[in-house]
């Protein structure tokens, strides 16, 4: 046994125990148990082996064992393919799909994660030589700490309001407020849709958030987290009950029209409140330097 | 090419008033054109969208 032994062992610890923790099953239920687990778990593993192994290089002036970082980066790369490959294929069977945006947000998000779980390795393995095992384990809990702070974006509700609307007919034109979601001709469609239908507004905050609710995958995501949680009244072959969100062209506002099984007004506002907001869908126009130098 | 949305019939109780380039189902009433529509939106897989009072599409979306 060398004098890396325990801190490599150490610093793999620390790094497949974090991808353990940013690990978890929730709603969306993915990944599901238990193989779709393993292969996450067994790519944290190499991961942290790669960040782990980095520290005693460079001490053993092996410079140049440096350079199989990059290995790192095309191999997570990998990860991200794998994973938006999956859920695009899936997302065709499901009753409200994904949409690309949100399968696009998770799968960097799985590639992300891997290069926390390098950082907390690398961070642990030095923590561990340069002190002892009380500074790895020092440096192991502040990179996870860091690693929980950046894994978690921001939730729907600190760009818009969301307010409760009933949907109503006005003809054959299904309403929610004063926004057009579509149109239904069937009586007892229509009927159906006023029994199970809920409507909700989303008003933005800001000018920003506008733009950001306006994108179509943001859209979709709410639709689909509302309808995961809540159940869906649709089946194949019922293209009149569709889940739909649309805008508003005057201010901004997205009116929301879902289809839920539990029509539970308050647990609907909470779960679109905690809708992530897409990464790929944030718009920023106010950064924008309209009298900046080049104009 | 893939068509994102179609017309894939129409139903109507006015005669006068049929597009052509699609198939048309004359009904009687109002009643037996809803009972038509319903069932061709089932069958076609199609959404069945009221133009007017007498005239109803189903399209596929």
């Amino acid at each position: 046994m060398s004098e890396y032994t325990y801190p490599i062992l150490f610093g793999l610890a620390a790094g497949t125990l974090t991808r353990i923790y940013m690990l978890r099953t929730d709603y969306r239920q993915y990944p599901t148990y238990l193989h779709g687990k393993i292969i996450h778990v067994a790519l944290g593993f190499i991961a942290a082996g790669l960040g782990t192994v980095a520290i005693p290089s460079i001490m053993e002036e092996e410079f140049t064992a440096i350079t199989f970082l990059t290995l790192a980066a095309s191999q997570f790369r990998e990860v991200r393919n794998m994973e938006r490959n999956t859920l695009t294929e899936l997302d065709s069977y499901e009753m409200v799909p994904r949409g690309k945006t949100y399968i696009e947000g998770v799968a960097i998000a799985f590639e992300s994660r891997n290069y926390l779980v390098i950082f907390t390795s690398l961070l642990s393995t030095l923590g561990y030589l340069l002190f002892n095992i009380w500074g790895g384990l020092a440096a192991a809990i502040l990179a996870v700490l860091i690693s929980k702070k950046l894994m978690s974006g921001g939730r729907l509700k600190e760009i818009v309001e969301v307010e409760f609307v009933e949907p109503r007919f006005d003809g054959a034109g299904l309403y929610v407020d004063n926004i057009y979601i579509m149109n239904i001709g069937l009586p007892e469609r229509q009927e159906e849709v006023l029994r199970y239908g809920m409507g909700f507004i989303l008003k933005p905050k800001n000018f920003n958030a506008r733009s950001t609710i306006a994108n179509l995958g943001q859209r979709q995501a709410i639709l689909h987290d509302v309808s995961t949680a809540l159940g869906v009244y649709r089946d194949s072959g019922t293209p009149a009950l569709v889940p739909l969100a649309k805008r508003d062209l005057d201010d901004g506002r997205v009116g929301v029209f879902v289809l839920p099984q539990e029509k539970n007004i308050n647990k609907a506002i909470k779960i679109i409140e905690a809708v992530p907001t897409l990464e790929n869908a944030i718009r920023m126009p106010t950064e924008r330097q309209t009298n900046g130098k080049g104009s | 090419m893939v068509l994102e949305k179609f017309i894939l019939a129409a139903i109507t109780t006015n005669p006068a008033k049929i597009p052509s380039g699609t198939a048309v189902f004359h009904c009687e009433d109002k009643k037996e054109m809803e009972i038509i529509a319903a069932n061709l939106e089932a069958i076609l897989d199609g959404i069945a969208h009221a133009l007017t009072e007498e005239l109803y599409v189903i399209v596929k979306h």
